[in-house]
């Protein structure tokens, strides 16, 4: 597939909160603010591009010459957790204005099912390096175009009456449900109109 | 008192619908029931294995080290479900696809390691990991059910000699809703699950006021909130 391919299939058929439900806790948990959506938006693209770098770097470099692949999770998610370990002390450093900004989401991070998930299916796929840099990279984009929406239409609910036993988390995945199915106008047919 | 260990996991603090746990790898799942069941197995698994562990060992790993420690031991736990999956279970296998490995980032997973098994004797652990994985496999079920009956108008189920595994509801085999077997039905299913389930937290608190105001403060006992549930039947 082609770069641009991988970018669509990413951002929007197969986006990964709403269509996947990688990602939900971040997504309904930081999803309050716009401010704060896109911190955790810019801190998810960060790490999962990183991520899905380093993990195919541990897989076709450590993990298939020793057949070891079924390492492959526990491998996976401790490079994660060393990754944005790493990040973290880095950005604090380098950039504190920017390990403010960031900095409170890293951690959270960690245990993101779509950090681990991109790293999976990237490896599932057959993608090579950069193929699996541009898809952590557009996996990221559609989170952060997903979190973003849904935080600005939560900000407008909180002005407007809703029932009680639905406030909250509730309502939240009810505009989720209604979000992808908006998001389901994007199909495979799509790529094949605009690629050919 | 050991018992209320289990019991909790599938009443008061249901991991899907009381604190909304591990909800990432539940969703996609849920489509069919047959899903629902070996997600389930999945999980219970992993809890029951990875907090004896972490009980056991709880007193060997240092404290600064002790979530990157815990992280190995349920990884170690998924990998022996992934591989057992892909032996025995392949069409399973298949159906649940990179949601097996994602277990390990089960937030109850985590979640019950470190608020309780890293804390508890070995007994005491292992109810937690029972009642909690039980609990999460009704909910999921009940995800799945919902989603599977309305959406397309059958059961799955496994297959067993003759029987295909396949249950068809008539009436709606034909002309289901279709939208609720897509992605966005399980948001929206998740979504009406959890205000219903807030509602009756929220009839059940009345009452139990209700019944504490109306009865005067000798009767307050029978009014508590461990015995509220049973009111629910009246």
């Amino acid at each position: 597939m082609s770069y641009i391919g991988i970018i669509i299939t990413f951002v929007f058929i197969n986006n990964f909160i709403l269509t996947q439900f990688l990602g939900l806790c971040p997504f309904i948990g930081v999803s309050r603010k716009t401010d704060s959506a896109v911190g955790m938006g810019f801190a998810v693209i960060f790490v999962m591009s990183m991520a899905s770098l380093a993990t195919w770097a541990v897989y076709h470099w450590v993990l298939v010459p020793l057949h070891i692949e079924y390492l492959q999770t526990i491998s996976f998610i401790l490079i994660i957790a060393a990754l944005v370990q790493l990040v973290e002390m880095v950005i604090m450093k380098i950039s504190p204005p920017l390990y403010k900004a960031l900095g409170i989401y890293l951690p959270l991070i960690t245990t993101n099912c779509a950090v681990l998930g991109i790293a999976l299916i990237a490896v599932r796929s057959d993608y090579n390096a950069l193929e699996s840099f541009v898809a952590g990279i557009a996996a990221g984009l559609g989170f952060l175009l997903a979190i973003v929406v849904m935080s600005t239409i939560r900000e407008r609910l909180d002005r407007e009456w809703v029932p009680k036993p639905f406030r909250g988390v509730p309502i939240a995945f009810i505009t989720a449900g209604l979000m992808a199915l908006a998001f389901m106008a994007f199909d495979k047919a799509l790529l094949k109109n605009l690629l050919g | 008192m050991l018992y209320k260990e289990f019991t909790k996991g599938i009443f008061r603090e249901n991991p899907i619908f009381i604190i909304l746990l591990g909800l990432c790898p539940t969703l996609a799942v849920s489509t069919q029931v047959v899903n629902a069941l070996g997600m389930g197995a999945g999980v219970i698994f992993v809890l029951i294995g990875s907090e004896i562990f972490v009980s056991l060992l709880k007193d060997f790993i240092p404290e600064k080290i002790r979530i990157p420690s815990f992280i190995v031991i349920i990884a170690s736990f998924v990998t022996i479900v992934d591989l057992v999956m892909q032996a025995y279970a392949p069409s399973l296998s298949r159906s649940l696809g990179v949601f097996v490995q994602l277990i390990v980032v089960n937030c109850i997973i985590l979640g019950r390691a470190e608020a309780f098994a890293s804390k508890r004797r070995l007994g005491e652990s292992l109810l937690d990991a029972l009642g909690m994985g039980v609990g999460f496999t009704l909910g999921l079920l009940l995800i799945s059910a919902i989603r599977e009956i309305l959406g397309s108008g059958t059961i799955t189920l496994f297959a067993v000699g003759n029987f295909d595994g396949v249950i068809q509801i008539p009436g709606l085999s034909s002309q289901p809703a279709r939208v609720l077997a897509l992605a966005p039905g399980a948001l929206l299913v998740i979504g009406f699950l959890k205000a219903f389930f807030n509602w009756l937290e929220m009839r059940r608190e009345q009452r139990a006021a209700f019944a504490v105001a109306g009865r005067g403060s000798t009767s307050q006992l029978a009014a508590s909130p461990d015995t509220a549930p049973a009111g629910g039947a009246s």
